[in-house]
């Protein structure tokens, strides 16, 4: 198997072009992404490729155009709507939860609703508090809606190729942050990750730390000083959270009897939380400290520097969440 | 007296009509009765008085074109051809619904008939009217695709940004406003600035038509005209039917503490059902006999469609959890 490394924004541009030349119903749509590439550069060349029929740009109608792909999806075809930044997610979020969540199910499985929202996350660019917000949990907690949250350009064609595959309506969160700053091996040849599986990034066997997108980063960084102090930290990425593989994760907490779980989205309410109540339940016996959190600060985000990067979780506070749970365990 | 050579439509047309606007008279007439007697849960919204609007619209469309509707929407199914059988049932939330009881009352769909669903958000439909729209326009085959919706749907932003991309993409996509006058208790004078839809279509760059909802073969004939037009590929047109509902918002509203005795007596006088009998005895296509055994024959029907829903089961629980992946 050939590899080479692609950037983040690479791998999701191959994914969408591998795709729209298998299925001629795909239809990207968003603003800027056509004639202009995406301001991120993920579409890049499609629209010379295949056309201003297949690569949409629109107009500043979040809810207008993801409505309409609810539309196209029940009528046969694949929409891809973007979301330039994912805080505009919010002017769209009736015809996600009340539409493309639903109709499949109130219509008593009439209708299937392929469509994959793809949408930013992500802080730390000092954009402000309506530019960096990373709203992944809020889908995860809608019925009907599968939301995918990758780490790496690996993860992320792989699993946006399943995405494109799926007849449910999908949730695809991109951290801008990593769009050209995350390089990684890509093989040339075609592979596809299923949703609902997690992903070990590094074994290890004293603390388990469960991180999602750029924080697998972060918390990868953090594991590597842990090493050096002796501490083996095993990094585990869900990858999708909706559907979530509870089982990894808790083998893995069974085995460390310590976990850490990070996320850049709000602590309160959060991915974190909804990870914590998943492990203290299926790893109880097995826990030797409570579970930490990692997770955004809740404020809204700041601009300045020295306060925007206060509210995001760092390697910093990794590394002290795991010697607070590595102090707390009990003496065997 | 209306002769045949000046009938505007076909015979044949016009009496599918009158049958279609029966059959959504006594279904709602139907569903009033069940809800009083306790034979379905949750609420009901009827919408007999405004039966000509959906009739006439969709007697302009094909079998593959597609609808979207609103709360009050059973009067656009049984239009697009909806069977009250499965109708009557899913409003019993029985299994044998269209939706197996899961939609209920304000979510019927058959997607087979081109029914894309019926909509518990006012204007929350706009989007998939599009959605079909651009679908229809892709695929090239003149198929087009109907909204329905409310005067209180016009104001939300959701037809705004959908009439927008319409013009600019030329699909083939109708808005039909029914105005039944009122938003929820509400006159739409009160909520709506300007001339009202009509208007704010054509300053949308699309045709803004305005039609006597109450006159099933007027809404036809400018529905007819909208919809060759989209097909050909002239894009999306507004249709404003100006009509009433007899009923309250829904079955537990009266519906008499914000419109006149008068006002209703007024709206009587222009009932659909009783011009289109009119029409269809003058010109000689029926007898008076004919229009009691139509009556008859679709009010027993709609009475047994009600006795077989009750008795039909209601869906197992453990389908609770199918037709939903995540
Ligand atoms: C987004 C939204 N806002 C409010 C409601 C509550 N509601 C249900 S029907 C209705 C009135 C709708 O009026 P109109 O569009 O004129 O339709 P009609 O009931 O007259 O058929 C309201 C306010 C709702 N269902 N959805
Ligand atoms: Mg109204």
């Amino acid at each position: 198997m050939s590899t080479r490394e692609l950037t983040f924004a690479q791998a999701i541009r191959e994914a969408l072009d591998e795709e729209l030349a298998r299925n001629e119903n795909i239809v990207l749509f968003g603003e800027d992404i056509g004639a202009w590439g995406g301001v991120f550069r993920t579409t890049e060349g499609l629209y010379e490729k295949y056309g201003p029929d297949r690569v949409i740009d629109t107009p500043l109608s979040e809810e207008g155009y993801i409505g309409m792909a609810v539309g196209i999806a029940m009528t046969g075809m694949h929409p891809v709507p973007e979301i330039m930044f994912g805080d505009f997610i919010t002017l769209a979020m009736d015809q996600i939860v009340n539409q493309a969540a639903k109709m499949r199910y109130m219509t008593g499985g009439q209708v299937a609703v392929p469509i994959t929202i793809r949408a930013t996350m992500g802080g730390g660019r000092s954009s402000g508090a309506q530019h960096s917000q990373s709203w992944h949990a809020w889908f995860a907690h809608v019925p009907g809606l599968k939301v995918v949250v990758p780490s790496t350009p690996y993860d992320a064609k792989g699993l946006l190729k399943t995405a494109l595959r799926e007849p449910n309506p999908v949730l695809f969160f991109e951290d801008k942050v990593m769009y050209h700053k995350i390089k990684g091996p890509v093989p040339e040849e075609e592979y596809l990750i299923p949703f609902g599986v997690a992903d070990i990034k590094r074994e290890g066997k004293d603390v388990t730390i469960i991180a999602l997108s750029r924080m697998v980063h972060t918390a990868l960084a953090a594991a590597e000083r842990l090493a050096q102090e002796g501490i083996s930290a095993e990094v585990i990425d869900p990858r999708t959270l909706t559907p979530l593989d509870e089982e990894t994760l808790i083998q893995s907490v069974c085995k460390t009897g310590g976990a850490v779980i990070v996320d850049e989205g709000y602590q309160r309410f959060g991915v974190t939380a909804e990870l914590a109540a998943v492990i203290a339940k299926g790893a109880f016996d097995y826990l030797d400290a409570p579970i930490e959190r990692v997770a955004a600060m809740d404020v809204p985000i700041p601009f300045s520097p020295p306060l925007e990067f206060a509210t995001i979780p760092d390697e910093e506070r990794i590394l002290q969440a795991v010697y607070r749970v590595l102090e707390g365990r009990r003496a065997p | 007296m209306t002769d045949l050579k000046t009938l505007p439509i076909e015979p044949n047309l016009l009496i599918e009509m009158y049958r279609r606007m029966l059959t959504i008279r006594f279904f709602e007439e139907a569903i009033f009765d069940v809800y009083r007697k306790g034979w379905m849960p949750g609420l009901a919204h009827l919408s007999d008085g405004q039966e000509a609007t959906p009739v006439g619209v969709c007697m302009a469309l094909r079998a593959d074109d597609t609808i979207t509707s609103t709360h009050r929407g059973h009067g656009h199914i049984i239009a697009k051809g909806g069977q009250v059988e499965p109708m009557m049932a899913e409003v019993m939330g029985k299994v044998t619904g269209y939706c197996r009881g899961k939609g209920g009352e304000m979510h019927i769909a058959d997607v087979s008939l081109g029914i894309l669903g019926a909509n518990g958000i006012v204007g929350g439909g706009l989007g998939i009217a599009a959605g079909s729209a651009f679908t229809a326009k892709r695929e090239g085959k003149g198929r087009v695709s109907v909204a329905f919706f409310g005067d209180g749907a016009v104001n939300q932003g959701l037809w705004y940004e959908t009439a927008n991309m319409a013009v600019l993409w030329k699909l083939p996509l109708i808005y039909v406003c029914e105005n039944n006058q009122y938003t929820e208790f509400t006159h739409w004078k009160k909520l709506t600035a300007g001339e009202g839809l009509a208007a704010r279509a054509r300053a949308m760059g699309m045709p803004g038509v305005e039609v006597d909802g109450n006159d099933v073969v007027a809404v036809y004939q400018a529905a007819r005209e909208l919809v060759e037009a989209a097909r050909r590929g002239d894009g999306p047109a507004t249709l404003v039917c100006h009509t009433i509902r007899y009923g309250g918002h829904h079955v537990g509203d009266p519906g008499t503490a914000y419109r006149t005795k008068e006002e209703m007596e007024e709206w009587r006088k222009k009932d659909s059902i009783q011009r289109c009998e009119r029409l269809l005895v003058e010109s000689g296509i029926f007898s008076p006999q004919d229009i009691e055994a139509t009556r008859s024959e679709i009010e027993a029907r709609t009475q047994n469609a009600v006795q077989k829903a009750r008795q039909d089961p209601f869906p197992p629980v453990e389908e609770v959890q199918e037709h939903v992946y995540a």
